[in-house]
């Protein structure tokens, strides 16, 4: 199995490949557009800005080789807001693979804080990214699977640190409640997405990571 | 909803944690690696690792270990102690560290955290405040009165400042940070509860996440510091370390008392 993780200006690169690496693999971190194309799996992790990563993204190429990605991608945290269609952070248009629009959270009383920084549930979980968690989970085609092991309903708590979401929408496959529901995953064809950070969301998280690498 | 965190605190020195520990199922109860991921299956929600070497050599020792716990460990993790400008977080930041945590380097020149938050962003930007309750006028309960002078104080609680903690908490929360990390210096080590008055005026006037540290002695303690003193999440070193109180026990106990933690 050949994991490629896209290198760029976003930070929180260097977890994601320690996470990947936990699961026995050893993954090529590269810019290369011929070294992202050919691999089995490709992660599109990070934490920054809207704009100044589209900016780089955009300089470097790498736009046209993410949009273009055949094989199954995984976009965390900034990566999935850069696969929507717009971000409302300094009005950047992002690549546009999710039809959907990248809000700033709004806080409504003083317990919301903005960055929303810590462990919340995914709830609603709709794909096989999900197997194994969760009281039941649907695959892609919305048949519902038996649970694959974890029993009890218990809540999934992963860890989030972002300031900008992605309300609901066709391509929701996980919900998160955080001042309103909204999507804390998105799949589109061969695009999976997290807003939250696998790689730092123990076993919940490395289990998700792994369902990602076993996609068939 | 957001969960409220539990982060054990592991004091690092030449790569080794320095409270002793009752581990002794650990292959090597100083191992700070190992202890770290035992909390971390326990259900830990963040650590913090405090690097108490004074030595150059020890910074370097330390820079390694963080490499090593950013391989190992699947949580976030904070790593503080001797951090004094912006080179120090950039190398513990591509060492692998999620958050760092800076104290008296803040107190001495507050745009460090500007810089901080500039550069890196301020979710990896913890301030740690340590501050002491200079007013005898307490509660029956030993609590100190929120209004009496809090002052802030550096190098490890051993040199008073002229600066005022709520004052300084809002400094800091308009500067940039992430997060506050407020020890009471009345409470720590004292095991009689955290200084929930005082953290609730914190949590109610800031717009960024409180960590209470210092005073945990009991599960009790931690429920009041999030019900009573309105904390975002709670730090604590040897109630872990010694096993007085285990982290699945006081999950347990919160989640029946009603509090949102992550199980």
């Amino acid at each position: 199995m050949n994991v490629a993780i896209v290198k760029y200006n976003a930070g929180n690169i260097g977890s994601v490949e320690n996470a990947v690496r936990r699961l026995g693999i050893e993954p090529t971190v590269t810019d290369v557009p011929e070294l992202i194309c050919g691999a089995d799996r490709v992660i599109f992790p990070g934490q920054g800005e809207a704009r100044s990563t589209m900016a780089y993204l955009k300089a470097h190429r790498l736009d046209e080789v993410i949009v273009g990605l055949k094989q199954p991608v995984l976009g965390i945290c900034i990566g999935m807001q850069l696969l929507c269609r717009h971000s409302e952070e300094q009005d950047t248009d992002c690549l546009g693979v999710f039809d959907a629009e990248v809000k700033r959270f709004v806080p409504k009383v003083h317990e919301d804080k903005v960055p929303q920084m810590g462990w919340n549930t995914i709830e609603d979980l709709k794909s096989p990214l999900f197997a194994g968690l969760g009281k039941s989970v649907a695959d892609a085609e919305g048949t519902m699977m038996a649970n694959g092991g974890k029993g009890g309903g218990k809540p999934d708590f992963v860890y989030f640190v972002h300031s900008y979401y992605v309300p609901l929408c066709d391509a929701t496959i996980a919900t998160t409640n955080y001042i309103q529901p909204y999507s804390s995953a998105l799949h589109k064809g061969n695009f999976y997405a997290t807003q939250f950070h696998p790689e730092k969301s123990g076993t919940v998280g490395e289990r998700i990571l792994k369902n990602f690498i076993e996609l068939v | 909803m957001l969960a409220k965190r539990i982060i054990p605190c592991l004091d690092i020195k030449d790569g080794q944690t320095v409270k002793g520990t009752n581990f002794l199922n650990l292959r090597e109860a100083g191992d700070p690696i190992e202890l770290g991921k035992m909390y971390s299956e326990q259900g830990a929600d963040e650590l913090v690792y405090l690097d108490i070497t004074a030595s150059h050599e020890g910074r370097k020792t330390f820079t390694e270990l963080v490499k090593r716990i950013a391989l190992e460990i699947n949580i976030p993790f904070t790593v503080g102690g001797g951090i004094n400008e912006l080179k120090d977080v950039d190398r513990l930041l591509n060492a692998g560290a999620d958050k760092v945590s800076v104290n008296s380097a803040a107190l001495r020149r507050p745009e460090l955290i500007d810089e901080i938050a500039r550069n890196f962003g301020s979710q990896v930007c913890v301030v740690a405040i340590d501050a002491k309750c200079e007013d005898d006028n307490v509660h029956e309960n030993g609590d100190p009165r929120i209004d009496g002078e809090w002052r802030c104080y550096v190098n490890g609680g051993r040199v008073p400042t002229e600066y005022n903690l709520f004052s300084w908490a809002k400094e800091v929360n308009e500067r940039g940070a992430g997060e506050i990390l407020f020890t009471s210096m009345n409470h720590d080590g004292v095991k009689r509860g955290f200084a929930d008055a005082a953290l609730r005026k914190l949590a109610d006037t800031l717009t960024i996440p409180v960590i209470a540290s210092g005073g945990a002695g009991t599960k009790e303690h931690f429920r009041d510091t999030f019900v009573n003193g309105h904390s975002d999440a709670a730090l604590a070193a040897s109630v872990f370390h010694f096993g007085e109180i285990p982290i699945p026990e006081l999950k347990q106990y919160l989640m029946a008392e009603g509090v949102n933690v992550r199980m």
